[in-house]
């Protein structure tokens, strides 16, 4: 079995699918015994959220209007 | 006559292409440059309608407008760090902000103290977090995490191999938990559930 430090290096990469079959596997493997990393796995989703509800930027409504304009007279 | 017309109608299509993605472009440019989110989008809209006879398949547009915005952001380095520090990868490599959080326990009376601990940033110190980053990081991290591109796709918007990328993904994610961890610090994220 890898040990934790394998396994934690591998988080991000396992919860984005672009680890192979292997080593897919061997962090399943080591999951499935260890429950420190699977809960250092939840943290690395919670971290993920936090990320992707940063992600929301309103744009302001002069910003708008200023972009428009140029496309504006992009048209003319 | 009929060449006017169709260059009439591709300009129309690239309008309301353009004025469709301005709200996603903007709020892109800002997660990258911060303040001269503006700017970047001006460029990329100059850019794209110079480029649109270019763009052969429509459905790719949306995707092709980001990858010219990108590398406005990039070209001009307005994607520069904010307060760019020397970053020591090695001792970088090391780094956990799981054990970070759990070694320093920040909130000694929680019983979910990493939850609180991320609890603690809002959207706009998540943004400030990542203007921190270093451009070669902070652009995959933000176009993967946040606008739910893949790798792949992110390589072929930077021109760089897919390994580059992933190699970066990694690096980034790191520099992201570390500069969380510092920023709670700096800002008293750590300190208030204390008192």
């Amino acid at each position: 079995m890898i040990s934790c430090h394998e396994a934690v290096d591998q988080l991000w990469e396992y919860l984005d699918n672009t680890v192979d079959e292997v080593d897919r596997a061997k962090v399943e493997e080591h999951l499935a015994r260890c429950r420190r990393c699977c809960a250092e796995m939840e943290f690395a989703q919670e971290l993920r959220r936090a990320l992707a509800n940063g992600a929301e930027v309103d744009i302001p409504r002069d910003v708008l209007n200023r972009l428009q304009q140029t496309l504006e007279e992009l048209e003319q | 006559m009929a060449r006017a017309a169709d260059r009439d109608e591709r300009m129309g299509d690239f309008h309301d292409l353009a004025r469709d993605q301005l709200p996603r472009l903007y709020s892109i440019a800002r997660r990258l440059v911060g303040d001269d989110g503006e700017d970047a989008v001006q460029e990329c809209l100059l850019k794209a309608y110079r480029g649109y006879s270019q763009l052969r398949d429509p459905d790719a547009g949306p995707a092709w407008l980001v990858s010219i915005l990108v590398n406005c952001c990039r070209d001009s380095g307005r994607a520069r760090a904010r307060s760019p520090r020397p970053v020591d990868f090695e001792e970088l490599e090391q780094f956990s902000l799981y054990r970070k959080i759990a070694y320093e326990d920040p909130f000694p009376y929680s019983d979910s103290l990493h939850l609180d601990f991320l609890a603690g940033f809002g959207p706009e110190d998540v943004r400030a977090v990542l203007m921190r980053l270093p451009e070669l990081y902070r652009v995959p991290l933000v176009l993967v995490y946040m606008d739910g591109f893949l790798a792949k796709e992110v390589a072929r918007m930077l021109d760089a191999p897919l390994g580059t990328v992933l190699a970066r993904l990694h690096r980034g994610r790191k520099l992201f938990e570390k500069q969380l961890w510092d920023y709670a610090e700096e800002n008293g994220l750590t300190r208030e559930a204390r008192g």
